[in-house]
């Protein structure tokens, strides 16, 4: 049996260990102790699109985790550094998985270990009821791809291995096109909701009046585009396209950046918009628009956490 | 001569209160609240901060009891211009009427009432404590200056010296496009940007990447000026330095950002669309006050939900 484990257990990294649990063995590095002993004395609990709760095996402590074929790094981007740090030296056989927001992550693990990488994004989502319940919110898919140390076929079989456990997951030789999908969705739909409190909802596609936001978040798409494409990448999906879609579900999602807001917590900008503003920037590509919510989000974040 | 200050908020009370204690001025104040409205013909209307004051303007709800008045003061935020003017334009029919008020557009409502108009911009800033009671917190200048030319000159003259006399500084000039100007790019580019971070005025100018977003705000707007060959009395950027020092507004909300606090429906429209739709007709590209507009727009939105 396949031996994994999930680093962190937000939404993401429950949802994905609860299910691999029923098709590998799996243990769960958390942050906080409680977290670790509430899901080694009850399980971790998945409502809403699957119903299950299944044991799994949590620490804190990375040396006392039993070793691991699969490596799955599930924090926010913000904790990642510090994750990586307290990795170095362990899990020498393990093939790591990165699936954080934005660019970058994979530069991080690896200065921090010669383990074989493996990139992901993830488009599924959840909503976490506590420390062992996490609701699975949105079924779509998790993509992987080599990044270095790893082929095709490596990320064909972890992508399979996702499947089995009953979640979405695809494989692509390349994965750049995708990570550049998501990071210019991520940076103008979490920026914009961050902003004006709104969810992703139909706002982000009207285009009717010259104020709706439609017209923005059409602009900041086109944005993300030139810099990908002076990047060498073309969008695996076209963003916008990915947004009125999402509008059409007629699911009023939270992004995570608007959460973060609200919660007045720190967020993922630097990883998301941050990367996305600084590659412009070393392309040589003007983004005025995605330069503007950058800065006004950072400002926003300082005017709760200064 | 009868002046009648149609929207007695803040600004609109600091001018009726001074008004009010000239011999030669009667002052009639129409205003929606009726607990303002009430207070004020009760116990009169009460300034103090920056200046102490009593006036005794007659107050009113009701547009009707309005008699005619040689001047008009419209004072009321931008988006209530066109339904106050509406109500009250039978007062004016020989008058002018005069607007003080923030962002573009508000001659343009006024004068699809009425004939004369003059165009306007004041500093002087407050808030209402209480019924009948306003908090005087800045004094600052006024400018008029008629907005075409059925509003003789002297007209304006006589109102300037009206507000002048009452302790409210006013200048006359033949074209006040410039001051205002400057107080709407002023408005524009830092308004907004408080709402939609949270941060004070200064809290905004000090971080160096967001002063930068502020002066990219700027420039469209002197660009929007310029292509109407609108000479600015002042650089904006010097009035936004200004405001920053600590003595003078560095921990001051912006109004927009009290409006977004309170979930009060901004003036987004008439500063960062203001300045999108003047720039659209003489072919100035906007993108940076585009997108702040649609933002702002956004959260209002969100409080819908």
């Amino acid at each position: 049996m396949t031996r994994v484990v999930v680093a962190g257990a937000g939404s993401i990294g429950s949802l994905l260990a609860a299910h691999l649990a029923r098709v590998a063995e799996v243990a769960v590095l958390t942050r906080r102790e409680e977290h670790a002993a509430a899901l080694r004395e009850h399980g971790l609990r998945v409502s809403g699109r699957s119903e299950f709760t299944v044991p799994v095996a949590a620490g804190t402590d990375p040396s006392l985790l039993p070793e691991a074929d699969l490596l799955i790094l599930a924090c926010k981007g913000t904790d990642l550094e510090p994750l990586a740090v307290s990795l170095e030296g362990r899990f020498a056989g393990a093939t790591v998985m990165t699936v954080q927001n934005g660019l970058g992550a994979e530069e991080i693990v690896a200065a921090h270990g010669s383990w074989p990488l493996l990139s992901a994004v993830t488009f599924m989502s959840g909503t976490r009821h506590g420390d062992e319940h996490v609701e699975y919110v949105l079924d779509t898919a998790t993509w992987i791809g080599p990044f270095q140390g790893t082929t095709y076929e490596d990320a064909r079989r972890v992508a399979r291995l996702i499947e089995s456990a009953g979640l979405k997951a695809e494989a692509f030789p390349d994965l750049r096109p995708a990570q550049w999908s998501k990071l210019v969705f991520n940076a103008t739909v979490n920026g914009v909701a961050a902003l004006t409190g709104l969810p992703h909802d139909f706002h982000f596609a009207e285009t009717e009046r010259l104020s709706d936001l439609g017209h923005l978040v059409r602009d900041l798409v086109d944005e993300g585009r030139a810099v990908a494409s002076a990047a060498g990448v073309d969008f695996q999906d076209d963003p916008w396209e990915m947004n009125v879609l999402a509008t059409q579900r007629g699911f009023r999602h939270s992004p995570s950046m608007l959460e973060d807001v609200e919660a007045r917590r720190p967020t993922e900008l630097e990883s998301i918009n941050g990367a996305l503003v600084r590659a412009a920037r070393r392309h040589g590509v003007p983004a005025p628009l995605q330069t503007a919510v950058y800065r006004l989000v950072k400002a926003k974040e300082a005017s709760y956490s200064e | 001569m009868r002046i009648c200050i149609v929207g007695c908020g803040a600004v609109g009370s600091l001018f009726a209160a001074n008004l009010s204690l000239l011999e030669d001025v009667e002052v009639w104040a129409y205003d929606v609240s009726e607990a303002h409205v009430d207070a004020i013909n009760e116990r009169g209307l009460r300034l103090t901060g920056a200046g102490e004051v009593v006036g005794r303007p007659h107050a009113t709800t009701d547009p009707q009891a309005l008699p005619a008045c040689d001047f008009g003061l419209v004072v009321t935020k931008a988006m209530h211009t066109e339904p106050a003017i509406a109500a009250t334009a039978h007062a004016f029919t020989d008058g002018c009427v005069a607007t003080v008020q923030n962002g573009l557009g508000n001659e343009e409502a006024i004068a699809r009432h009425v004939e004369r108009v003059i165009r306007g911009t004041t500093f002087p800033a407050g808030k209402i404590l209480e019924p009948g009671v306003v908090q005087w917190d800045v004094k600052g200048a006024t400018t008029l200056g008629p907005y075409d030319e059925r509003t003789p000159l002297a007209e304006v003259e006589r109102l300037a010296d009206a507000c002048t006399r009452a302790g409210m500084p006013t200048h006359a000039v033949a074209d006040a496009r410039g001051p205002q100007w400057r107080k709407v790019i002023f408005n524009a580019a830092t308004n907004p940007i408080g709402a939609l971070t949270g941060l004070t005025h200064g809290r905004v100018c000090e971080r160096p990447d967001l002063r930068a977003l502020v002066s990219g705000l700027v420039d469209e707007g002197k660009a929007v000026a310029a292509a109407q060959g609108i000479a600015l009395d002042s650089d904006p950027e010097e009035l936004i330095d200004h405001a920053a020092r600590p003595e003078v507004g560095y921990a001051h909300k912006a109004s927009m950002l009290q409006d977004v606090e309170a979930r009060r429906a901004t003036e987004i429209d008439y500063l960062s669309g203001g300045i999108v739709r003047v720039g659209s007709e003489h072919g100035v590209p906007t993108p940076l006050n585009e997108a702040i507009w649609a933002l702002v727009k956004g959260v209002e939105q969100s409080w819908l939900e």
